[in-house]
């Protein structure tokens, strides 16, 4: 029973596979993707037990439902994306379900050893879905995470074994639990390096900067419904493959050493992203910097812990809903346009009203404006950098978040609303003129939630975060 | 006869390792990151003599038969599929190769020296080795242009990897030991499929040419 949220998305990739019928396969779609989110909720409602590979703790359930409500709006999307593509509807499924699989296991793995295999399997499932176009560029894009991802998360699997080393006779194997409640019993030198590997390595996969190479090749390159999942989902599951090993280090009293580690990647992801971002030609590319600034932001709260941590957690929920629906949307200017540059978009408002209004709703939220929940998070963030008093921090962050601002503001702004619209041919062939319910509703859906946490965090919610960061990063 | 094998061994790994620094011809990369797939995923059983156990036994015959046989089958096909059986002027050539080896070794001897006192007894040179070839694997993914002589650095990694492990003695549960290879197995296998797409798109397999993607 405790496999069933890992074995339920892997069957049906693998009838989607064996599936001729494409009408079929994308009924089959729709069914997974509720059926996913159901059992979430049942997890949620009445606790199911582990074993001593799989468990369902706190965080990996916050990640676990994350990715499942995503993935549950992104598949009304992608049903609509992929009657127009119909041709590759039996392999992006299949690949998607097996994407959403090796995630669920990610979340609720509950032995490092098995967390690596599953992190190493999303970046498999993912490598054919960001081929999808099948193009130059797709396919350099699709080379460029395969290897780096895969070399990254070679230099986990090191950590891993210094980690199990650094366990000594008196830790056998490497079941979480285990590790955090013999975490005194570790060779301290040992546990260092480890550490080190496992933030190198993940982070690879995280898009912390400078191993963020691979990240907007493939966020741009991937067709929109595969770049949401990829940024609201994977990366939180790397993620948490660092709050593992950081949850571990800290109750063996290096905590705070780890701290400026985390802190390290945080600050050189955010100025590195902020700094790329003054210069874009390309949305889906701006968008992907932005994912590598949020996730410098994530490392950041955590690293620093307090109040701070328990605001980076907020900030994944989120980041992962606003960055899923602002690419969602961006696939929808995409197949307006039929091109991703900045310079050749004008007039959103007139020629798709309800994506126009989206995309600014968008750019508010993901830049950290009021009324979203990103800005409660942020000002969370910022609080809890006061409250350590690390000033120079504060003064990076700040500028940085100036900056991301300003840029996404200078090209946002006029896609949107300039008027220019005359020498912008209509693409040929393309089905649209009007904006189906497909390209907005879910998108819609998905930005009323960090609209809602903008508003009013619940106090459960925010209890309960605290509750998880206080057993992973510590006060 | 134990340790007469273990130096056996520690040769062997070293050669390879020597092997693929200082050819440019693809085949017998392949046939030398074979060779030590052969000889890492015996290691365990070779260590681990005394405490004989099926489960070890099986790893060592899924381990030897994935890295030894079916990986290289594989790259085998990808060459002969996109004709390519040389690595022409790479970013490092063979003979600065070996001489950058050289030093890797000793930084791997360095650094294993280090930790000397935290190993197991009687353990000094495996992993050094193991070490060895795990940065020797990640030099040959920087220095070649071509893809599948990228993919031979990424096997070369996961070999070090996979000894060095097996040198400190760690046992994972079964099935997480089963999961990793299986993903080595499916990587290989996925990027194979993509050096035959870049070949088919491109007319060449030179990852230095994808550079359309920047910023």
């Amino acid at each position: 029973m405790a496999w069933i949220l890992v074995i339920v998305p892997l069957l049906f990739g693998l009838f989607s596979f064996i599936l001729r019928n494409r009408r079929i396969v994308l009924l089959f779609f729709l069914l997974g993707g509720i059926l996913h989110f159901v059992l979430t909720i049942w997890v949620w409602i009445s606790p199911m037990e582990g074993n001593s590979l799989v468990f369902f703790d706190p965080l990996g359930m916050l990640i676990l439902t994350v990715t499942s409500s995503l993935f549950f709006m992104v598949t009304f999307y992608s049903i609509g994306y992929l009657k127009n593509h119909m041709e590759r509807s039996s392999l992006t499924v299949g690949c998607m379900f097996f994407f959403l699989a090796a995630m669920s296991l990610v979340s609720v793995s509950a032995d490092m050893g098995l967390l690596w295999v599953a992190v190493e399997a999303t970046t498999l499932a993912s490598a054919p879905l960001i081929y999808f176009h099948k193009d130059h560029r797709s396919l350099e894009a699709t080379w460029k995470y395969l290897l780096i991802c895969s070399v990254g998360i070679a230099l986990a699997l090191m950590g891993n074994i210094f980690l199990s080393y650094a366990g000594g006779d008196s830790i056998a194997g490497l079941y979480i639990p285990d590790l955090m409640s013999n975490a005194n019993r570790f060779e301290p030198r040992w546990l260092k390096v480890a550490f080190i590997l496992l933030v190198v390595g993940y982070g690879t996969k995280m898009g912390l900067a400078p191993m963020h190479s691979w990240l907007p090749d493939a966020h741009s390159e991937a067709p929109s419904m595969v770049s949401a999942l990829l940024s609201g989902s994977l990366l939180n599951c790397a993620f948490l493959g660092i709050l593992r090993a950081f949850g571990i280090l800290r109750l063996s009293g290096l905590g705070e050493w780890g701290g400026n580690i985390l802190v390290l990647f945080g600050v050189v992801s955010l100025i590195l992203a902020a700094l790329f971002l003054i210069r874009q030609t390309d949305f889906k590319r701006m968008l992907a910097y932005s994912s590598v600034e949020h996730m410098g932001i994530l490392a950041l709260g955590i690293g620093v812990g307090g109040l701070a941590g328990t605001g980076a957690l907020l900030h994944l929920i989120n980041h992962s809903l606003i960055k899923g629906f602002l690419f969602l949307v961006a696939g929808n200017i995409l197949a307006f346009y039929q091109t991703k540059k900045i310079d050749s978009i004008a007039g959103l408002i007139h020629r798709a009203p309800k994506t126009a209004f989206l995309w600014m709703a968008g750019f508010f939220a993901i830049a950290g404006s009021p009324p979203f929940g990103l800005f409660v998070s942020e000002w969370i963030i910022l609080k809890g950098l006061i409250d350590s008093e690390r000033w120079m921090l504060i003064i990076v962050y700040l500028i940085a978040l100036f900056i991301v601002f300003v840029s996404l503001a200078r090209y946002i702004i006029p896609m949107t609303y300039s008027s220019s619209a005359s020498n912008i041919e209509k693409p040929e062939g393309w089905f649209l003129n009007k904006e189906p319910l497909w390209m907005w509703v879910p998108s819609l859906l998905l930005a009323s939630i960090p609209l809602i946490m903008g508003l009013y965090v619940p106090p459960v919610l925010f209890n309960f975060l605290s509750a998880v960061f206080s057993v992973w990063g510590g006060v | 006869m134990e340790h007469t094998l273990l130096n056996l061994v520690i040769v062997i790994i070293l050669l390879s390792n020597i092997r693929l620094l200082n050819t440019s011809r693809i085949p017998v990369m392949i046939v030398a990151v074979a060779i030590q797939g052969w000889v890492i995923g015996s290691l365990p059983l070779l260590l681990h003599w005394e405490h004989f156990q099926l489960t070890l036994f099986l790893i060592t015959l899924i381990t030897v038969s994935i890295k030894g046989i079916i990986l290289p089958r594989l790259l085998n096909r990808s060459m002969q599929q996109a004709g390519v059986m040389r690595e022409v002027e790479p970013f490092v050539g063979p003979t600065l190769s070996l001489l950058i080896g050289l030093f890797l070794l000793s930084l791997s001897f360095w650094i294993t020296s280090s930790l000397r006192s935290s190993l197991p007894e009687g353990l000094f040179f495996i992993p050094v080795l193991s070490l060895f070839t795990v940065f020797n694997g990640l030099f040959l993914i920087i220095s070649r242009k071509k893809a599948i002589t990228q993919v031979i650095g990424y096997l070369t990694m996961e070999n070090g990897v996979y000894a060095f492990g097996a040198s400190l003695a760690i046992d994972h549960p079964f099935l997480v030991e089963l999961g990793v290879l299986l993903d080595v197995w499916v990587g290989v296998f996925i990027m194979g499929i993509a050096i035959y797409h870049i070949n088919r798109e491109f007319d060449h397999i030179d990852t230095d040419k994808l550079s359309t993607l920047k910023h």
